[in-house]
């Protein structure tokens, strides 16, 4: 039921596998907590990879913005990639489609950095 | 809940726990009434975020105050109620979510996602505590994308 993250680092991008659900409670409090911990650590280049997140509310989805206006504010840039159906639906419902950069090739996104 | 019509009623306290078991309330009763996936997953959502409205900004927590979470099955739909104890909320004041200027605010999703996934969606606010009513209409077997029956 709960959230699991673990962080590795390709060219200057940090990956952060997320599995699990992002909900309200401990799942939406460990990604802010991670996401922070990067950042004050300057790895401002993050990729998030939610291709094991199965479930996210609207908590979560408030999580991944926060995440995504944080990391702005401080000069980085935060990415999604390998949405599940049930988050991509979610974010094309919310139109938070438009506000999130959106990669599916790991590779790919990892080049996109500045 | 059998397939006939039936009520069921729990009173929940205020507590994160009461938002996990909604969902998964609303997911196994969803799934004993022979709703397809994508739906018990929208009925489930919706109740989750009915109950986070319940717990959070009509209890806040309270541990006096409870959330009565009912269940009710007719012929036609499904019928949902979670009730709070709170002050009620006023429903002028919350901003459309899908509006430019709101898409990267953090909260304010949850009434839009329960739009969203129901076909009908009733808040009433008072006093004493907001009653959100959630109804999905339930599909003939060739309806809503289901085999039909042979």
């Amino acid at each position: 039921m709960s959230m699991k993250i673990s962080s590795r680092q390709v060219d200057g991008v940090t990956i952060v596998d997320c599995s699990g659900r992002i909900t309200l409670g401990e799942g939406s409090v460990v990604l802010r907590d991670t996401v922070r911990d990067l950042l004050s650590k300057g790895n401002k280049k993050i990729l998030l990879n939610l291709a094991d997140v199965n479930y996210i509310d609207s908590s979560g989805i408030g999580e991944l913005v926060s995440a995504f206006t944080t990391t702005k504010n401080q000069g980085g840039e935060l990415k999604l990639l390998n949405l599940t159906k049930k988050v991509n639906d979610l974010l094309q419902i919310t139109k938070l489609y438009t506000v999130f950069d959106v990669k599916d090739d790991e590779a790919a996104a990892v080049k996109s950095y500045k | 809940m059998s397939m006939t019509e039936q009520r069921v009623s729990y009173t929940l306290d205020s507590t994160l726990e009461t938002v996990d078991s909604a969902e998964e309330k609303a997911s196994r009763i969803a799934k004993e009434l022979g709703f397809a996936e994508d739906e018990i997953m929208q009925i489930s959502m919706a109740v989750r975020e009915g109950a986070v409205n319940a717990v959070l900004h009509g209890n806040a927590y309270a541990p006096d105050k409870k959330v009565t979470l009912a269940f009710e099955r007719t012929p036609e739909e499904l019928i949902i109620t979670i009730r709070d104890q709170g002050k009620g909320m006023d429903l002028s004041t919350i901003p459309n979510p899908l509006a430019p200027e709101n898409l990267l605010k953090t909260s304010g999703r949850g009434i839009f996602l329960m739009r969203s996934f129901m076909d009908t969606v009733e808040i009433r606010p008072s006093q004493t505590g907001t009653e959100i009513k959630l109804i999905k209409h339930v599909h003939g077997p060739t309806e809503g994308g289901k085999e039909a029956s042979q």
